[in-house]
């Protein structure tokens, strides 16, 4: 048998090697480099809002991350899952998984700078305002899936069942919006500026400031994306590897 | 007629594309040119196959469970079938039973193709080492809902028809969690024979039954056989698969690696057993 | 069973037992076994569940006793000159509401599983579309006993005065148990594949309770408070919207939740 154990591991290797690239990851490196620039042109090439001071400046993170976060990452969530029930390609799973994690992280970061800008704008932490508290419910809604994921021993189901919640949970979310909206509807908020209400009409030097983030956010979300799908396939490779 | 399929007696079928071109079944298609299909002794059966399957595969990842699986079996007669854990008995079974849908290859009963709609589950039953049971339900509520599912007309009678041949109508009242495993295995048979299923497949069927237990199975899987009902039994102990089978065969690694035929007088269990010890060890080796 | 009817079942097995399948390759006649009728089939596993539910009653007992410890200790941490009772409430019976139908969710699949009963039913010719129906069916029913057993007991326990609030109230109960037990259904479905079942459902469900029980909560208050629905029309049409959106999709994920 272990002339037929090792033909049968070489061809499993090679997706194995394929999925391990040795050498620097140049695309991380250059998004980080983009983030760095932006946060420092943020800081000290952006005039502050006159109204609301330096601490306005958390926007250029807060509005990139919601737009990375949840608009991308969530959608491409959603659509991998629905369309892996359609063809079954485990390499749409891996997109969705990966996706969801780092999505994770993104909305994390709307979730820490929504109340920071809350504390030192009004001192309070926490506004149940319409987009902030829908990015709470679908960051609850993406832990569970991934906590759904952990739980699932056979790859296939894994797969099979995470994209079921994925797909229902794409129709969950407009869902989600309406109700947040009505609520808020209810208890209209304070007329403020918030994080997820910028001025309409924003003089271009702050204008620039926030394109340059938003590209610099987008650059690291596919960079990690990238990454965090690799490290999938060297997972699964591996796993067929020890059953093969 | 000038196509289809022809059997011994000339009485012309529809032709089964794939089977056709091997004449030790005894057909040959006069419609189409086929390539030969390999006679293995797996797919040798005494009369027209009631179960066909060919190049059946089944994959977990890039795992092959089930790699290449061919084989016929007629009325009446009984796949003995033994091997290893983790041989792929089992997923080949759940893929004849329409629980699972081969990646690759196909298989039929009785020209249906499975997995299949309605008309061709009603002709599978399945028997497990599990109970396939409700437990809080008692014996007679077990098997009329299966037989209620299957669509049978009348089926309370059918019910308790099932466990009297079973002889387990006296506990037809009995929630099955209170009934020993021996008596839960004979409930559970009774629901899978509730409609009369033309294919019985068993894994392992013989687990924790006591002597008892056993002897009432094989008695029961006998009288199966002869009323033309065919089976697939697998099983770990060789000499009560062996006492049934027309036919044994081993697998291994998803493949079928050897297959023997019964002769008149039935199979030398020692010998066999024998044999298929060497050939596992070969295997592990 | 009675020996009256044992001696009938007796002589119906008896004009069966001639029967023995003749042929070789002898096919069923189509009229002997029926045709799978989605109705019959949902309605008969509901039934079973509904049976298997009744006499072991671990469902109903967890999900009882759920419900009046929670709304004990709700009353006893309200400060009643604080709130009033019509304002606390409406939430109250909502959170219980949702838990208390959470705890009943997994069995519904449990105990298909225990014992791989659920081969057995999957190899069967009945439609994976009526196995969820008729699951839905049984969860509903569960839900509704539930909501029945606790709206009651908060009413009671919070001194409420509901009078014609009654119905409007209940109408909005059973839409939300539409939407609960279809979405519970299907996870309850896709969690008894993993370990650590119970705990997994409620965080896969609650999020998609949301947009149920947030609408809910605000229609039972504005019909506690006397408010008529022209108020909370657009809480309706969520709810609404919600089953009837859900509903359908759940049925068609369910057969996916099924390896094949």
């Amino acid at each position: 048998m272990t002339s037929v154990s090792s033909t049968a591991s070489a061809p499993l290797k090679a997706p194995l090697a394929a999925a391990s690239p040795k050498g620097f990851d140049w695309f991380l490196a250059v998004a980080v480099v983009a983030c760095i620039a932006a946060s420092v042109r943020a800081m000290f090439y952006t005039p502050a809002d006159a109204m609301l001071g330096e601490a306005q400046k958390i926007f250029y993170i807060h509005v990139p991350a919601a737009i990375v976060g949840l608009y991308l990452a969530c959608s491409l969530l959603a659509i991998c899952s629905l369309v892996y029930l359609w063809i079954r390609d485990e390499r749409l799973d891996r997109l969705a998984e990966s996706s969801a994690e780092v999505g994770l992280v993104f909305m994390g970061m709307v979730l820490i700078t929504g109340p920071i800008w809350a504390r030192t704008s009004w001192g309070t932490w926490w506004q149940w305002e319409a987009r902030i508290t829908s990015t709470l419910f679908l960051w609850l809604l993406v832990l569970g899936y991934l906590v759904l994921r952990n739980a699932v021993e056979s790859t296939e189901q894994r797969a099979r069942l995470s994209a079921v919640m994925g797909s229902l949970a794409a129709l969950l979310v407009p869902f989600i919006h309406l109700t947040v909206l009505l609520f808020r509807g209810m208890h209209p908020p304070p007329v403020v500026l918030t994080p997820n209400n910028p001025q309409k009409n924003l003089p271009p030097e702050m204008r620039l400031t926030f394109l340059f983030a938003t590209l610099a956010f987008l650059l690291l979300f596919f960079a990690l994306l990238r990454m965090r799908y690799r490290w999938a396939a060297m997972r699964d490779a591996r796993a067929a590897l020890e059953h093969g | 007629m000038t196509g289809g399929l022809h059997a011994p007696g000339g009485i012309a079928k529809v032709c089964d594309a794939r089977v056709a071109g091997n004449r030790a079944s005894g057909y040959t298609c006069a419609m189409h040119a086929h390539p030969t299909v390999p006679v293995s002794p797996a797919t040798q059966t005494n009369g027209p196959p009631i179960l066909l399957a060919e190049g059946l595969v089944r994959r977990f990842g890039t795992r092959r469970a089930v790699d290449g699986v061919s084989l016929a079996l007629g009325a009446g007669e009984c796949m003995a079938l033994f091997g290893p854990n983790g041989a792929g008995k089992t997923t080949l079974l759940r893929m004849l039973g329409g629980l699972l849908k081969p990646a690759e290859g196909r298989a039929t009963l009785l020209r249906h193709a499975l997995p299949g709609d309605a008309s061709v589950r009603r002709l599978i039953g399945l028997i497990s080492h599990h109970s396939m049971l409700y437990a809080p339900l008692t014996a007679l509520e077990n098997v009329r809902f299966a037989a209620e599912c299957q669509g049978m007309p009348d089926a309370d009678a059918a019910a308790m028809a099932s466990l009297e041949r079973l002889r387990v109508a006296d506990r037809a009242d009995t929630p099955v969690r209170l009934l020993s495993r021996g008596l839960q295995q004979r409930v559970s048979i009774a629901r899978a024979l509730v409609h009369r299923p033309r294919l019985l497949l068993l894994d392992e069927p013989y687990t924790g039954l006591d002597d008892v237990g056993a002897r009432a199975l094989t008695a029961a899987l006998r009288a199966l056989k002869a009323e033309g009902t065919s089976l697939v039994l697998v099983t770990h102990h060789i000499g009560e698969g062996l006492a049934i089978a027309t036919q044994a065969t081993v697998m291994l690694a998803g493949r079928f690696v050897a297959t023997e035929h019964a002769t008149p007088q039935g199979f030398d269990v020692a010998g066999y057993a024998t044999r298929y010890r060497t050939l596992i060890e070969a295997g592990a080796a | 069973m009675s020996e009256h009817v044992r001696e009938q079942l007796h002589e119906r097995v008896t004009a069966h037992a001639g029967e023995r399948v003749t042929g070789i390759a002898h096919v069923r006649e189509p009229d002997a076994l029926r045709a799978p009728s989605f109705v019959a089939d949902a309605w008969r596993i509901a039934r079973k569940d509904l049976v298997i539910e009744f006499r072991t009653r671990s469902g109903l007992l967890a999900s009882a006793v759920f419900s009046v410890l929670a709304v004990v200790m709700f009353h006893f941490t309200w400060d009643p000159t604080a709130i009033p009772a019509v304002d606390l409430a409406p939430g109250v019976l909502w959170v219980i509401f949702t838990f208390a139908g959470l705890l009943g969710l997994n069995r519904s699949f449990g105990l298909e599983l225990a014992d791989r009963a659920y081969d057995a039913l999957l190899a069967s010719p009945v439609s994976r579309e009526s196995i969820f129906a008729g699951k839905m069916l049984a969860n509903l029913a569960f839900v509704t006993v539930v909501q029945a057993l606790v709206l009651p007991a908060v009413v009671l326990f919070f001194n409420l005065d509901v009078g014609a609030a009654w119905l409007p109230i209940v109408g909005v109960v059973l839409l939300a148990a539409i939407g609960l037990s279809a979405v519970g259904t299907l996870f309850a479905a896709i969690a008894a594949n993993t370990r650590l079942a119970e705990l997994l459902l409620p965080m896969m469900t609650l999020p998609f309770f949301i947009p149920l029980v947030l609408p809910a909560a605000q229609l039972t208050s504005l019909f506690m408070n006397g408010r008529p629905l022209a108020d909370g029309m657009g809480w309706l049409k969520v709810l609404v919207a919600f089953d009837l959106v859900f509903v359908p999709a759940c049925v068609l994920a369910f057969p996916f939740t099924i390896e094949e």
